[in-house]
């Protein structure tokens, strides 16, 4: 045993979380304007696994998602009620930095957006505002490796990231992403501006960052959250309808409304 | 409960950010506040004073004497503050102003918007922007030197001050903002408007007249009322050609004295300072600014109006 | 009787087609007229000589000295202010102010401010700078008021580049656990900076060619040396020509020309170094 009791308390946390859920909602409601986008919402996040949110166009998915990470904060008139729990912590509390929230919580978007600069200017802009004071070029390697990309980039890596193609700048968003070491990962709709090569790549790339983060994603592709989720969620109108493992999402839904969703009968 | 608290509180500090950081953001924020507020400032500057120096002026002449007197002598015995020569002369620029800049002005905007080629913008355009960004001060040189000896020998009874020539002058400055505001707005115009009305067989001259100039009409007017506004405050062109010599008069050969003029001849003379005299030049960028206010309030209500429909 | 009707209908549009063809190709005629008559009569007097002399009262020995040198003291001194000042107001209101009543009343204040009169700021200028700080006929006071005038123009401009930026760039940076001063500083305005800088130079161009505001804080129309400190009296290229345009005589009206097509070579030089300088920022940033 460890002399130092802190570090024992915090060893003993982590065996309490291992398997465990790291970002739950309780009974949140998210309105722009006084419309509700979002109503009475309540959900885990399970650690190390990827997690899918499925449902038609306008269901408010987007929303759940960036509520995460605090991105709503940017929507003019958007309130939040309820909470949002990061490993127990309120992440709308009084005494919350929304920007250091988002240095936990990265995000990855629909369409690719890498900065009009390098690629290693990309990957490398996020640990150095933040204060990084290590070697930055092992950072970025390490980044654009696990986001299977520095195959294609290690020779060119000074080069815009603007003469990459579609998949190449997802998956340079994702290193970026990755650079800031966060525990959880969104993805927005991240293969709906892409080709089906571009989107298998990327879907493998899911199931090998699973294992170092945790990953919810937002898909209207409901071959994309069988093949690679482990739990989903599905949502109508701003509600959670059904939330489970993605086998019994599927195949034994519980609500009529999801069994009219999955197979097809509107969405 | 004793250990999950003391982990909480330790993962709590987490999300605050360090204070350095937050200083610096808040610091740069505050710099950049007072560079915007400049701008503010500014303008409560203008109001302030004149308010206050127009204010002296007024407590020795009256209001009513000021806005409707027909006789502006405040600088020789007997003393007469009645301004509206003033604005007689610079209403003399604007009518010419207008007549020769506001159907110039549309008939260039139809061409660019309806009829040239891009190849054609190209190179139209940027002259535009040329003949824009040329001194007031050319301009004024321009109608003294060239276009007063021109039109004296057209009509023998011009004189060699005259608003003629400054209003024609003027009118060119302010050309290519009006074809430049009227283009961004039959440009806004909805394609699917045209291609109605060619469906039903108009030719490009019916649908430029008859569809697209009317429903920009609110975004015109706009781009008048601008250039009017523009013409009420130019002061070089009309200094250098136009005269120095207040005048009740509609007639275009002969010499009048704007408003603006007025300040220039105030400044360059020897007037004392602080004297009712001296005095009238803010009596005057009082009525001036007011005027200029309003009509660039109008235009702005105008521009709304047009987006509304559209946007 | 409707073919008949038909073909007037392609009469009048032909006929429209040409009146608007020939009424837009004016403006053009109007600016090689207006630049052809200003060489030819300026021209002869443009030398070395011209460049070098102090204004006099004899033509022949008149020159524009002075006035170049005040107009380069008096744009260097107005950029020094306006442009730090004009950039931080626009990128505050666009990118930190939050879109409230407040702020749309800003707005309206500024593109109202890029409406007024240039007399009005030079009454403006008097009274603050001459008058209450004391500055005088100064290079600074002139520079002082000049920035005045043109601060809403660059603030306009500046806005205007910063909404070209899409939005998606700023989500990215945010999204990564930037600050907003962050983000703008290292992506908002570099992607801006092309249309900023036309902006200024815009500004600098009306700058160099406003004579009201200079006139009515006091700069003297006969300045016979060059400026040697902001606080020094001066005059500038746009005054001189106003005052050789005032007098009767012909040679001085000779001599105004010829101040113009330095005056304009000045605009000239300023704006061709503009497009190369934004021509090179588009090239670095694609």
């Amino acid at each position: 045993m460890n002399a130092n009791p802190i570090a024992n308390i915090l060893s003993e946390k982590k065996k309490e979380q291992e398997g465990k859920i790291v970002l739950e909602t309780r009974d949140i409601k998210i309105s722009y304007n006084g419309e509700p986008a979002v109503k009475n919402v309540s959900i885990s996040i399970p650690e190390h696994e990827i997690t899918a949110i499925i449902g038609p166009s306008g269901c408010g998915k987007s929303t759940l998602l960036r509520s995460f990470n605090r991105m709503n904060d940017f929507v003019p008139g958007a309130s939040l009620q309820g909470q949002v729990l990061y490993r127990g912590i309120d992440l709308y509390g009084k005494d919350v930095d929304p920007v250091e929230v988002r240095r936990k919580i990265g995000m990855v978007f629909q369409k690719p957006n890498p900065f009009p600069k390098s690629i290693f200017e990309n990957v490398a802009w996020g640990p150095l505002i933040n204060g990084y004071q290590k070697d930055i070029y092992e950072r970025v390697e390490k980044s654009l490796q696990a986001a299977a990309l520095w195959g294609e980039v290690k020779d060119r890596l000074n080069s815009s990231a603007m003469t990459l193609s579609g998949g190449q700048q997802q998956r340079l968003c994702i290193a970026r992403a990755l650079a800031m070491e966060p525990e959880i990962i969104l993805m927005d709709e991240p293969c709906s501006a892409l080709d089906p090569g571009s989107t298998a790549h990327i879907e493998d790339l899911m199931f090998e960052l699973k294992q170092k983060y945790t990953l919810v994603i937002v898909t209207h592709n409901m071959q994309q959250a069988s093949r690679v989720s482990k739990f989903t969620a599905f949502f109508d109108a701003g509600n959670l309808v059904e939330f489970g493992e993605t086998q019994n999402i599927f195949t034994r839904p519980k609500h009529n409304r999801t069994e009219d969703y999955v197979t097809g009968r509107f969405g | 409960m004793k250990n999950s608290a003391v982990c909480l509180t330790f993962d709590k500090n987490v999300f605050q950010r360090r204070n350095s950081k937050r200083w610096r953001e808040e610091f740069i924020k505050a710099g950049l506040f007072i560079c915007a507020s400049v701008s503010v400032l500014t303008t409560f500057a203008i109001v302030w004073i004149l308010v206050s120096e127009a204010g002296a002026f007024f407590q020795d002449v009256s209001v009513i004497d000021f806005l409707f007197g027909t006789q502006w002598t405040p600088l020789l015995e007997p003393r007469s503050f009645g301004v509206l020569p003033l604005v007689c002369g610079t209403l003399l620029i604007v009518v010419g102003t207008a007549l020769i800049a506001l159907p110039v002005g549309l008939a260039t905007a139809i061409y660019l918007s309806e009829y040239a080629s891009s190849n054609i913008r190209s190179i139209l355009k940027p002259i535009l922007e040329i003949l824009a960004g040329i001194p007031t001060v050319v301009y004024g040189y321009f109608a003294l030197t060239f276009i007063t000896p021109l039109l004296r020998e057209v009509f023998s009874e011009v004189q060699i001050f005259n608003a003629a020539s400054a209003s024609i002058v003027v009118g060119i400055m302010v050309l290519p903002m009006v074809a430049s505001l009227c283009d961004d707005t039959l440009r806004a115009v909805p394609d699917s408007l045209r291609q109605g009305a060619y469906a039903v067989g108009a030719t490009p001259c019916e649908v430029t007249l008859g569809v697209v100039v009317p429903s920009s009409l609110s975004g015109i007017m706009a781009a008048f009322v601008l250039a009017i506004s523009r013409a009420i405050g130019e002061t070089m062109a009309v200094t250098l050609a136009a005269g120095a010599s207040p005048n009740m008069t509609m007639d275009p050969f002969v010499a009048i004295q704007t408003m603006t003029a007025y300040i220039v001849q105030v400044s360059l003379g020897d007037t004392p300072a602080g004297g009712t005299a001296y005095q009238t030049i803010f009596a005057v960028s009082a009525l001036l600014f007011v005027i200029t206010l309003c009509m660039n309030i109008f235009s702005k209500i105008l521009l709304r109006r047009f987006r509304e429909v559209y946007e | 009787m409707i073919s008949r009707n038909l073909t007037n209908r392609y009469f009048i549009a032909r006929t429209f087609h040409w009146f608007c063809f020939a009424v837009a190709w004016i403006g053009v005629l109007i600016l090689a007229i207006l630049l052809f008559h200003v060489t030819r009569e300026g021209i002869q007097w443009l030398d070395l000589q011209f460049l070098s002399d102090f204004p006099s009262r004899f033509p022949a020995k008149a020159g524009i000295h002075s006035a170049l040198f005040g107009t380069l003291w008096l744009i260097g001194l107005t950029a020094l202010f306006s442009v730090p000042i004009g950039i931080g107001s626009g990128i505050y209101l666009e990118e930190f102010a939050r879109k409230n009543r407040m702020s749309r009343f800003i707005d309206l204040n500024i593109s109202n401010l890029a409406g007024v009169p240039s007399i009005v700021y030079g009454m403006l200028g008097l009274v603050i700078f001459v008058r209450w700080f004391g500055l005088n006929q100064s290079v600074l006071a002139g520079s002082m008021t000049m920035n005045l005038l043109i601060l809403p123009v660059i603030i306009i401009s500046t806005r205007e580049a910063l909404r070209g930026v899409p939005n998606t760039i700023r989500q990215a940076a945010f999204a990564l656990g930037a600050t907003r001063w962050q983000t703008v500083y290292s992506h908002v305005l570099p992607a801006a900076l092309p249309g900023i800088l036309t902006g200024i130079i815009l500004a600098l161009s009306r700058a160099i060619g406003e004579t009201a505001p200079l006139i009515m804080i006091g700069a003297l129309t006969y300045v016979a040396f060059v400026p040697e400190g902001p606080m020094d009296d001066f005059t500038a290229l746009p005054i001189q020509i106003f005052n050789w345009a005032s007098r009767p005589q012909q040679e001085f009206h000779e001599l105004a020309a010829a101040g113009i097509l330095v005056l304009l070579f000045v605009l000239l030089l300023m704006n061709s170094i503009a497009v190369i300088i934004r021509h090179r920022l588009e090239k670095r940033s694609r």
